[in-house]
């Protein structure tokens, strides 16, 4: 057989980022589904498009979820990749790990697929990309048998994610890695066997930081504040401005509600505690001195996601703040009511953000028993256009 | 049959030893050079992280290999970013030098931390997907070797974030970073009636349309599409695939800023249209290169000290963003859908 090349995915070994080509022909030594997908993107980027068939379902025994079918649309050129699953594995919370298990994984996807994976999808799953329909119930045996579970997909939930808390970060606000951990395990079967209008979220982050952008990319973001004041170390401030920061320019201006004033005199940094948004800037700038305060939980915000359909939103508030303590049951009651109503009130494929736009706030609110507070809105409603309930109105004329 | 519903393997059994001693108990950190951090416990003991970027897209040799340097260096733990970089995690100072060398030697790239650009969130693309309108780890390659000296610098005013879809779909995080590339096409879905029918399901079908383009065809026993209405999302194509929308002649890549996540300052922000179009040009998209590192370059030169693109934006106003950028300002920049109003300028205060 001749050897076929890939002149235009060979330019793409050239410059200093580490290349994905690269990785695609290690792969393809070993493997001829790797080789054949080389091959095929090849033929891509000469056709400028893409050569999979629409969809695919396939799955393993027990599961709707977890596994997304693939298959090429050119199976006689590129017959290894005639069927190219990808299989979601559910990440540890933070993506820690100890190098055992991750060979474990390598062990286990060397034997049964094309030893090409994604470190990691945007939901946070390792992404092991391409098997065939035959090797997916083994793959799966051999991943549970390694402690392994799958991920989500579909229209159930997906996998959580978190940011990497307090395993090594001075601001998380409460255990965003015991929390993620808790939620998959408490709702396995809401995963696994996808039963909802559409596909559900959570992303946990320990601060308004957000490094895992819960608020633009979970349909529930879980986001870790307190309720008391800034903790302020005078002698780290002296510190800072002994070592030439401008501490009224780059911090207290840049402070979104001014709540912060530096006395050149004493060089002291003083915070008006009920005016600050916990925005972080402050402590971000100046690590060593400032601190989140010590009364800590977590804003609980609703309705992010993409485009689609009725354009992108990011969560809005709807607890302005929950205690995050174990077992988490106020906000495991709360995800039950919001899953309860949204389930029943849901069209197919509408996010509960979606659904929410539709039906509006005060009905979402009412059914899951939430009190509206002025921390939900960037702004009052400008149109008079107002619905009341029937008993908040007195029987009169027009009832 | 296998044991189910396990979840994910315990990330307790993941934690190095001196993360697990200071659990909850850092103080603070501070950046001892590009791409490596020190944490400081309240205890004393101190955490040195590695910031290392990745293709995401890896193969298991890369796998094995990064585990064979965190079992020299960092007595076997290693963990993975929210945007697909590895962290090598070492509790011994002597060993930062070491590894810092042999991940030289192997050609790592070690950056990614503080006023730095950061890996790019991105998707499948031709790799994998079946409704892209471009390729992902292509664009990402050759925009990342051209902004790299931002990877291993933090010479930036701000953090960097930029992503990429390779669909309107917006898997990922495109809708709120600095800069976003998007593919997107321009022609209306190809119907192939003889298969709709048995395919698809006709209702969802229509309800998967965000301007109500499609309705019933009940003659042919399938739909039609009023091409006026139709703005190519391809959401339909994703719900029934006898509606074909890829075209290679017209397929490409939007632009958008000025998006942000962090609360830090200004609220969120979601990334906004500079750019309608460039075509693709695989295997570097020169094109989109370019555009993108035009923006990057302006931005350094304008903006203040800490100021995120969409800050910068936003302080400067979008006209002069598009004169600084020398960028066409088109009909297509102006938002007609359902929330258009609010985005025009009510205003009589703007910059000539």
């Amino acid at each position: 057989m001749e050897d076929k090349k890939t002149p235009l995915l060979d330019q793409l070994e050239q410059g200093p980022w580490p290349s994905f080509v690269t990785e695609m022909k290690k792969a393809a030594e070993k493997d001829d589904s790797a080789k054949d997908l080389l091959l095929q993107l090849e033929q891509s980027y000469v056709d400028k498009k893409g050569h999979w068939k629409h969809g695919g379902i396939v799955g393993v025994r027990g599961y709707g979820a977890g596994v997304i079918g693939r298959y090429s649309d050119s199976p006689e050129e590129f017959p290894h990749v005639a069927e190219f699953h990808t299989v979601r594995v559910n990440q540890p919370s933070g993506w820690f790990y100890n190098t055992a298990t991750l060979r474990k994984l390598c062990d286990i996807w060397e034997k049964r697929g094309s030893g090409l994976t994604n470190l990691h999808g945007s939901t946070g799953d390792v992404i092991l990309l391409g098997t065939k329909t035959d090797q997916l119930q083994p793959t799966f045996d051999e991943l549970s048998d390694a402690g392994f579970d799958l991920g989500g997909s579909g229209s159930g939930l997906r996998t959580p994610s978190c940011c990497c808390g307090p395993a090594r970060c001075e601001w998380s606000c409460f255990d965003t890695l015991d929390l993620c951990n808790d939620l998959t395990h408490t709702f396995q079967n809401q995963m696994h066997r996808p039963m909802w209008p559409y596909k559900f979220k959570f992303k946990i982050s320990g601060c308004p930081n957000d490094c895992v952008a819960s608020i633009a990319r979970a349909d529930l973001s879980i986001i870790g504040t307190w309720r008391d004041s800034l903790r302020i170390d005078q002698e780290q401030v002296k510190e800072y401005a002994r070592s030439g920061m401008d501490i009224r320019g780059e911090v207290c201006e840049k402070c979104p509600t001014k709540a912060l004033k530096f006395d050149e005199k004493a060089q002291e940094l003083q915070v008006k505690v009920e005016d600050c948004t916990r925005c972080m800037h402050c402590i971000n700038r100046m690590p060593k001195a400032i601190r989140p305060g010590v009364d800590k939980g977590a804003t609980i915000l609703i309705g992010g996601k993409a485009t689609i359909l009725r354009s992108a939103f990011l969560s809005w508030v709807i607890v302005p703040f929950m205690k995050m303590e174990p077992p988490y049951q106020e906000l495991k009651d709360l995800i039950d009511k919001i899953w309860e109503w949204w389930d029943e009130n849901g069209k197919t494929r509408e996010r509960v953000g979606e659904l929410i736009y539709r039906l509006g706030m005060g009905n979402f609110l009412r059914a899951v028993g939430l009190p509206p507070v002025p921390q939900m809105v960037r702004e009052p409603r400008a149109n008079p256009y107002i619905f009341w309930q029937a008993n908040e109105v007195e029987r009169g004329e027009g009832k | 049959m296998s044991r189910t519903d396990l979840g994910p393997p315990d990330y307790r059994e993941m934690l190095p030893p001196i993360i697990k001693e200071n659990y909850g108990q850092w103080q603070y950190h501070e950046y001892v050079q590009p791409g490596v951090m020190k944490h400081v416990s309240e205890s004393g003991a101190e955490l040195f992280t590695i910031r290392v970027g990745s293709p995401r897209l890896v193969s298991l040799d890369f796998i094995r290999e990064i585990c064979d340097l965190a079992d020299t260096y960092c007595d076997g733990y290693l963990r993975f970013t929210s945007r697909h970089n590895v962290e090598f995690l070492l509790s011994k100072e002597e060993n930062v030098q070491p590894l810092l060398d042999a991940l030289k030697l192997k050609g790592y790239p070690v950056g990614g931390i503080g006023n730095a650009m950061s890996s790019m969130v991105h998707t499948q693309g031709w790799i994998h997907c079946h409704t892209p309108a471009t390729d992902a780890s292509g664009i990402v390659k050759a925009v990342m070797d051209d902004l790299f000296e931002h990877f291993t610098h933090m010479d930036l005013p701000a953090r960097l974030r930029v992503a990429l879809a390779c669909c309107l779909n917006m898997c990922g995080a495109v809708h709120c970073s600095d800069i976003a590339i998007l593919g997107i096409h321009r022609t209306v879905p190809r119907i192939n009636h003889d298969r709709l029918s048995k395919v698809c399901e006709i209702p969802t079908v229509i309800a998967s349309c965000p301007t109500a383009a499609i309705k019933p065809d009940p003659q042919k026993k399938s739909v039609k599409i009023n091409e006026e209405k139709c703005m190519y999302c391809g959401n339909c194509f994703t719900m029934c695939p006898a509606m074909e929308i890829m075209d290679p002649v017209n397929d490409g890549i939007a632009i958008l800023v000025g998006g942000k996540v962090s609360n830090a300052r200004t609220g969120p922000m979601f990334s906004r249209l500079a750019i309608p179009f460039l075509p693709n040009n695989p295997p570097r998209w020169p094109e989109v290169v370019d555009a993108v590192h035009k923006i990057v370059e302006v931005w350094i030169a304008d903006a203040q000290t800490g100021e995120r693109v969409g800050e910068w934006i936003n302080r400067i106003g979008w006209e002069r963003f598009f004169d600084r950028t020398g960028i066409p300002f088109t009909d297509k920049h102006i938002d007609d859908y359902i929330f258009s109003v609010p985005t025009f300028r009510s205003t009589t205060n703007f910059k000539w």
